[in-house]
């Protein structure tokens, strides 16, 4: 088989067998990231540009860690340090980069579509770490990672995501690989919060939390965000940890061998019960894990050098 | 000056007219409209195999000066205009600085002599700076040439406000143009709420906030006694409440462009800045709402709302990128279209780009009566082209529609008696 993409802008974009390749690629490098040494010289010579443009550390650290590892130069461009607020604009900023001989951008934008845009401005090799509320496709790809190791198999799952759907792109990108790959999506939270069934992605909504929850195979809590929005949206962190929160009782409606997920950074006691934190269903450290491999399995795939 | 149009095919329902005919112009003025006129000291234009119809008006379009004129000029604009078969436009008054008084609706009138292409009607804000708040001075900015008042831009955000100004419009007879947007639900907002916005991870601008402000307008026409004209209606919601304050006997008119029956929110897929316009394009099932308001006369008439945006405005991240798409150009073969599809006649779609106009903003024209004034329009229905950046006249080139094969074209367009334009002297 053959990954022919230029860019990982969206999951939409991809075939069930690209994922399976991608996740494949992703499983045979991981083993490098446990070596005494974990340093490979797949990419050296190759110049990566992360440029963040919205305050992240770990998406940004698994990044240049994936990157370190294959041995490709790292920039590192943070919205603080970027001339961007002095009025540069982001095409000008990433003409610069690409002058300078960057092979391939790595962007978290808060505006959504400023990856493709800049996919299409610069025939410059892109992934999307994170754009608005639109996609995160990485992120995805390391949770289906996740769940395809725990279980085996990623069809015929129920996968329920728990919190701000609709302005999650975490949410929009883990609908459309779940779906893609064969399992059942159900979405619950705030209904302030959640999409019209038709503009769900093919997800279910559900406005009982118990619903989404009851025999789920994959439970995944989206951090709150209360920045995201101009206006409140629910009218307590107190009410969203009661009412939505997880805790061991409300987990317990899922499988009993469910796996417990979240994105990261988790705020405890809010979509969080603390009395989670050492869980044996959690698998949220393995998903930082794999996000580094996937990382670079993607790097791999978009910049060559054979795996 | 005469000009004889000879052999087309005359198409003027103001007089009811779908007939072969010649038309005689003299002096600015129609003279004579009748089958084989001779005319020795004429100029003759060969009409074989083309429609002839009263210029075609655009009552709404943004020309960008004073103050930004790196997207448009009232001369580039004009050039668009006519190159597209407009023999008139109404433009609109968010420029910099707005046209919120007689000094710039002067400038705008004298930039459109010099450019000596189509008429241009100024359209004055409602309220000054456009903030929403003080009433413009009407009068004076009447007598300056202003024929209508609109915030167009943005809408009036309080009702008491559109209130005083539809009522205070009696006093002047000056059309009432409302931009109808309820703010508070699409700010924020790129695409339509629905289909694009789940698509795109964008905020959405949802129908009803449209269908909102407009059932607002039309409660303030009846509580007022004056008539109001609703710009741009996009929503199938929209035009319910429309078609409901019309059968209730109330003094509404209302236009839509053609993007509107052109497209949908899937223009905007792959975030193409150049189908981002406010209000946005919506889904299908709004825009077939849209066709069946234009055959059943919901909507009285298609304007472009031409609003051109350089690369700088257009070419970035779509979240960043200007609401607003160029629409002079393509307005004709669009609205052909749909008379190809059979969704309206030809006479209907001549109703809706000339003469319903005319009618809204009380202008001259509209008509090839005797005595009304030489403005004609002469198109090919047939002829085929091909959207290229190169063959739109506009200074901006923001159209959703490059790429696309369209067929009809103007071939002359006729202002006052006078040949502003002409494709075939263009080719020979
Ligand atoms: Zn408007």
């Amino acid at each position: 088989m053959e990954f022919f993409h230029r860019h990982i802008l969206d999951i939409s974009a991809f075939t069930p067998e690209d994922i399976s390749y991608i996740l494949n690629t992703a499983e045979n490098l991981k083993e490098i990231l446990s070596r005494p040494i974990p340093k490979v010289p797949t990419l050296r010579g190759k110049l990566v540009a992360h440029l963040f443009f919205e305050p992240s550390t770990r998406t940004r650290l698994s990044f240049e860690r994936a990157a370190k590892t294959l041995s490709a130069d790292v920039f590192n461009l943070t919205a603080r340090m970027s001339s961007v607020e002095k009025g540069e604009t982001l095409l000008d900023t990433v003409l610069n980069l690409k002058a300078m001989g960057a092979d391939l951008f790595v962007i978290r934008h808060p505006m959504a579509g400023a990856p493709h845009f800049i996919a299409r401005a610069t025939e410059t090799r892109v992934i999307n770490a994170g754009d608005g509320f639109h996609a995160h496709p990485t992120q995805a790809l390391l949770d289906m990672l996740t769940v395809r190791e725990k279980k085996g198999t990623l069809s015929g799952l129920k996968v329920a995501i728990i919190g701000d759907i609709r302005h999650s792109r975490v949410a929009h990108s883990n609908i459309c690989g779940f779906r893609k790959m064969g399992s059942e999506v159900f979405v619950s939270g705030p209904a302030t919060m959640l999409p019209p069934e038709r503009e769900a992605l093919g997800a279910r909504v559900c406005y009982r939390l118990e619903e989404a929850l009851k025999d789920a195979d994959v439970v995944m809590a989206l951090r709150v965000q209360k920045e995201r929005h101009g206006r409140e949206l629910f009218p307590s962190l107190r009410e969203y940890a009661r009412e939505f929160g997880l805790n061991a009782q409300k987990l317990a409606l899922a499988r009993e061998d469910c796996l417990l997920m979240h994105p990261g950074p988790i705020n405890w006691g809010v979509e969080l019960h603390p009395e989670l934190e050492n869980d044996p269903r959690s698998v949220i450290l393995e998903q930082v894990t794999n996000g580094v491999a996937v990382r670079m399995a993607l790097l791999v795939l978009l910049l060559g050098g054979g795996a | 000056m005469k000009i004889l149009l000879k052999g087309g095919r005359i198409v003027d329902p103001s007089q009811g007219l779908d007939q072969a005919a010649d038309l005689l112009l003299e002096d600015g003025k129609v003279v004579a409209l009748a089958p084989d006129l001779a005319e020795e000291d004429a100029r003759v234009l060969p009409c074989e195999g083309l429609i002839v119809c009263p210029g075609l008006i655009d009552l709404h379009v943004h020309f960008r000066e004073p103050g930004e004129e790196w997207k448009e000029t009232i001369a580039t604009g004009s050039l668009a205009a006519v190159a597209g078969g407009f023999t008139a436009v109404a433009c609109m008054p968010n420029t910099r600085p707005p046209n919120d008084n007689a000094e710039v609706t002067r400038y705008i009138l004298k930039k459109a002599q010099e450019a000596g292409l189509c008429r241009v009607w100024p359209v004055a804000c409602i309220t000054k700076g456009q903030k929403g708040e003080q009433l413009t001075e009407f009068g004076e900015l009447k007598e300056a040439g202003a024929v209508a008042v609109s915030d167009d831009g943005r809408p009036v955000p309080e009702a008491a406000v559109m209130r005083l100004a539809l009522e205070y419009a009696k006093n002047f007879d000056l059309p009432v143009i409302s931009h109808a947007e309820e703010l508070s639900l699409s700010r924020g907002g790129h695409v339509n709420e629905g289909l694009a916005s789940a698509r795109l991870g964008l905020r959405g601008i949802p129908a009803q906030g449209e269908a909102i402000a407009i059932f607002r307008e039309v409660m303030l026409a009846e509580l007022t006694g004056s008539p109001v004209h609703i710009a741009h209606v996009s929503t199938r919601s929209g035009v319910e409440i429309i078609r409901r304050a019309k059968e209730a006997g109330l003094s509404v008119t209302a236009e839509t462009a053609p993007h509107y029956f052109s497209l949908t929110e899937e223009a905007t897929f792959g975030y193409h800045t150049n189908a981002k316009v406010n209000p946005p394009l919506r889904s299908e099932e709004d825009r077939r709402a849209i066709e069946e308001a234009l055959r059943d006369g919901t909507i009285d008439a298609i304007a472009t709302d031409h609003a051109p945006h350089s690369p700088l405005e257009k070419f970035c991240e779509f979240e960043r990128a200007a609401f607003g798409l160029i629409g002079l150009e393509t307005a004709l073969p669009l609205a052909l279209h749909l008379v190809e599809r059979g969704i309206i006649s030809l006479p209907r779609l001549v109703e809706l780009l000339s003469c319903a106009p005319a009618r809204i903003l009380k202008l001259p024209g509209g008509s090839l009566r005797e005595g009304s004034p030489a403005d004609v329009t002469v198109f090919d229905p047939e002829a085929r082209w091909v959207v290229t950046e190169e063959e739109l006249h506009s200074k901006s080139k923001n159209s959703p529609f490059l790429g696309w094969e369209m067929r009809g074209r103007a071939v002359y367009t006729i202002v006052g008696g006078r040949v502003v334009f002409s494709r075939r002297e263009l080719l020979s």
